[in-house]
């Protein structure tokens, strides 16, 4: 009833697109050079930045960062294959982009605290209080990231990113049970935002650079976005619904 | 320095479901009517069209129709021993921002309250006698009963198309409707929705169990529709992207298709949006209201005066302004004196969340706000307080709102946060798992209430205001005994595990669990214990009135948009039919 005419040539979408991310975050000329990206995927983050005529082709894979630094790319790629691993059960998270999403929302409004009171005093307050630190997301997880690095380089003489598999999820662990001190920002903090942004970016909309393919909907049977639903529901019901999930992009 | 601007007869704060219904109602007086929305304008088309609204993240991750609270917040603490912080992101409640207010992201779940909660007291101490009450809690009659406010929820049910069952026209009941509601005169507007299979499972299981489900009132249209208004609903899309968003079928109802483009058609009408009111201007004698200063988008200062001022912002909004106008006395929990700020309260949660094995299908995706089946049984007081050991119970519901992954992905107590081992347990449980919960009153207390904050202060330099909640004893064993009730019944649907949860004790501002703040600007019959009389006038500014669920004594185990509707249709009455003929007093002080 209020549904937009079709556009098949996907012009208003990329136009949106560059509207939510600005034109540095759609086609960023920048490769992920250090950290743990394979070569596979910088030709795959290559090969989109030449055709970056249709916001809808996947665009999640390495595709630039705007607001990590080479350091920071190499940990949140490590961090999110950590916490959302590639394995028999479905997609990991790096994979699927969650990387670039969590480096988008760091250079977002979002990252820079368009929505926090951040006026003083401050004080720690209970938990019940809630959040009390004088710092954007964006601040949080870069502070974080080099507190991480500084305790692992002591441990393991070695960054976040050039450990092993198990050695990663064995810091993460220790990350989440606060059995590490970081030096500038309070451990469960700091993990419960990197934890959040991660299972953010693997299930939302692939517009926002992770959840490439919308693989990670296929995975759990969320059709996604296009949800007209008023007579399935019935039909359906006790009765497995499939349908290749779609995000916004698709169907613009 | 403030412009002052020409007088207009009456000003509106607030453009939401009340402001808007007060607005379309006052419409044929011919009066000059100003309303001053804090947000912006919308619509429909093209702020809530499909595919764009089903946006997850943006919506219900990121609160885009919500109050940012970069401008605006509260300050919050449990106790008078703490010092409060401020609410520095949103959490446990979100109010909403712009033309429509929480009326355009809501679920659209309609109660009428039960007549025990027009009158808690009366009827707990006729029942069980005085000593029942706890000294510190403030259990209050409203000044109406169920019975005067009849006409009203019809017509606010007829507004927003309402869908549903009745379970008690003219004192026969029903059976498949609320048995427990007060006698209706009318049916709903239209038919019960189509429950999704867990409810289904849900209500075999209670009526098993020996107690009486019935289809959730929901003002998520179950058929195309035309209000008395003349205004055209769609019908739902089960779409599953509805509370937090708006709806792009304009099946859910909302002030910003229904009553506010009414009211906009009055040519002695006008609405300035990104005008955020600061406080109301008092003359000399304290005793009358002249007008409002508030800023533009562009930070202007104005006045603008006006012979009849309505505060219909959201229910926290509106006590802030009262606060920080100096209408009404504030209240002073250590003296037990003042009325503004006292009998804020809340809703309890919790419940049972219920794992079945793969063979059982829910496509718990396919949902809409409303849509749900509940029970009474144990709301109100169709239950025994003494036994239970708690007054004031609440809906014990299996709701199906809809499967949105980063929000709702499910699994079972003792899973890891993440990993191999929490990914599996998420593919696995995704769409095995309902929800059986409870909706709980949440009485009034001595200690409870809002008042200014010493230190901080919001973007425009005012005071914020200042929250003193927690969960008493009496609600605390509420929430325990209805989640039992839940797991009883999760177990006869058959769950192969049921994980038993209540909200954080002592109650915490992070984690969301309901927008029904209610209380804070009371009506009643007693000046010294309400601010407003049963009209929503203020006792002591009579050409102020105030609307919306701060007008609340306590909150009940329901949603609050009904009662705030109808009491909204109620209020417009009074100001109509008695207020405007002869201003002043309605309710001898």
């Amino acid at each position: 009833m209020s549904k937009r005419e079709k556009n098949g040539q996907g012009d208003v979408g990329r136009r949106d697109f560059l509207k939510l991310f600005g034109a540095a975050g759609a086609a960023a000329g920048t490769l992920p050079f250090g950290g743990s990206a394979s070569a596979d995927e910088i030709v795959a983050a290559a090969a989109t930045d030449t055709k970056h005529h249709h916001a809808a082709e996947p665009h999640t894979r390495g595709g630039g960062y705007e607001f990590f630094n080479v350091d920071e790319s190499a940990f949140v790629e490590a961090a999110v294959d950590t916490l959302i691993p590639k394995d028999a059960t479905g997609p990991g998270a790096k994979e699927l982009g969650v990387a670039t999403y969590i480096d988008r929302q760091m250079a977002s409004g979002y990252g820079k605290g368009d929505r926090l009171y951040l006026e003083g005093p401050f004080g720690e307050g209970t938990p019940e209080q809630g959040y009390q630190l004088p710092m954007t997301p964006s601040e949080l997880i870069r502070a974080g990231i080099a507190d991480v690095n500084a305790v692992v380089q002591k441990s393991h003489k070695n960054s976040f990113a050039a450990l092993s598999a198990k050695d990663r999820a064995a810091v993460m662990a220790d990350l989440e049970a606060k059995k590490t001190d970081l030096p500038t920002v309070p451990v469960a903090t700091f993990f419960s935002l990197l934890l959040q942004l991660t299972i953010e970016g693997y299930f939302a909309d692939p517009m926002y650079g992770g959840n490439g393919d919308a693989a990670a909907w296929k995975m759990i049977g969320f059709p996604g976005a296009d949800a007209m639903y008023a007579d399935k529901i019935e039909p359906f019901r006790n009765k497995p619904y499939k349908a290749e999930p779609k995000g916004i992009q698709d169907l613009i | 320095m403030a412009t002052k601007l020409n007088p207009v007869d009456v000003l509106i704060v607030g453009l939401g479901w009340t402001g808007g219904i007060i607005a379309k109602e006052l419409a044929s007086t011919k009066l000059k009517i100003v309303a001053l929305e804090r947000g912006g304008p919308r619509d429909t088309n093209p702020d809530f069209i499909d595919p764009e609204i089903h946006d997850e993240l943006r919506y219900a991750a990121r609160y885009d129709l919500m109050q940012n609270v970069r401008r605006e917040t509260i300050t919050f603490r449990n106790g008078e021993s703490q010092t409060a912080l401020p609410m520095r992101q949103l959490g446990s409640f979100l109010p909403g921002l712009g033309v429509g207010g929480a009326g355009v992201h809501w679920n659209g779940v309609t109660w009428r309250w039960l007549e025990w909660d027009h009158q808690p007291r009366t009827r707990t101490v006729d029942k069980y006698g005085e000593k029942i009450i706890p000294s510190d809690m403030h259990l209050q009659d409203w000044p109406i009963t169920y019975d005067d406010l009849e006409p009203y929820y019809d017509k606010f049910e007829k507004t927003c198309g309402t869908s549903g069952k009745a379970g008690n026209i003219n004192g026969r009941k029903i059976d498949g409707g609320n048995i427990f509601e007060g006698s209706r005169k009318e049916e709903y507007p239209n038919p019960p929705m189509i429950a999704a299979q867990s409810m289904v499972m849900f209500e075999k299981a209670a009526r098993n169990l020996g107690y009486h489900p019935f289809p959730n009132p929901s003002s998520n249209a179950s058929r195309d529709y035309v209000n008395p208004d003349g205004v055209a609903f769609g019908q739902c899309h089960y779409c599953g992207f509805c509370e937090r968003f708006g709806c792009e079928a304009n099946a859910k109802a909302s002030p910003h298709f229904t009553v506010i483009p009414l009211a906009l058609k009055n040519p002695n009408f006008e609405l300035r949006t990104n005008s955020i009111v600061l406080k109301v201007n008092l003359d000399s004698t304290r005793k009358k209201a002249v007008g409002v200063t508030y800023l533009d988008a562009r930070g202007r200062e104005f006045e603008q005066p006006a012979d009849l001022i309505i505060l219909s912002a959201f229910a926290l909004h509106n006590v802030n302004l009262l606060l920080q106008s100096g209408i009404g006395a504030p209240y002073d929990p250590a003296t037990g004196k003042g009325v503004v700020g006292r009998n804020y309260a809340y809703q309890c949660g919790g419940g049972a969340t219920a794992f079945f094995d793969k063979r059982t299908v829910l496509n718990r995706f396919m949902g809409a706000g409303a849509l749900g089946t509940c029970m009474d049984d144990f709301n109100g007081d169709n239950y025994d307080f003494v036994k239970a050991g708690y007054i004031g119970g609440g809906g014990i519901s299996c709701s199906n709102s809809g499967a949105r992954p980063i929000q709702s992905h499910p699994t079972p107590h003792g899973t890891p946060r993440w990993g191999s081992e929490w990914k599996k347990a998420v593919v696995d449980n995704y769409d095995n798992a309902a929800n059986v919960g409870n909706q709980g009153a949440v009485m009034a207390y001595r200690q409870n209430y809002l008042s200014l904050d010493p230190t901080y202060t919001d973007v425009f330099g005012r005071p914020l205001m200042r929250m003193t909640f927690d969960f008493q004893d009496n609600e605390v064993k509420q929430m325990n005994g209805q989640a039992d009730i839940c797991v009883t019944i999760a177990k006869e649907m058959g769950a192969t595990k049921v994980d038993r949860s209540i909200p954080p004790v002592p109650y915490s501002i992070v984690p969301y669990q309901s927008t029904h703040n209610t209380g804070g600007a009371v009506f009643g019959a007693d000046p010294s214990t309400s601010v407003l009389n049963k009209y929503l006038q203020v006792w002591d500014v009579p050409n102020v009135f105030v609307t919306g669920a701060c007008v609340f004594p306590q909150n009940a185990g329901k949603n609050p948009t009904g009662p705030v509707g109808a009491l909204a249709y109620w209020a417009a009455d009074a100001i109509k039919n008695q207020y405007l003929k002869n201003p002043g007093p309605l309710v001898p002080s």
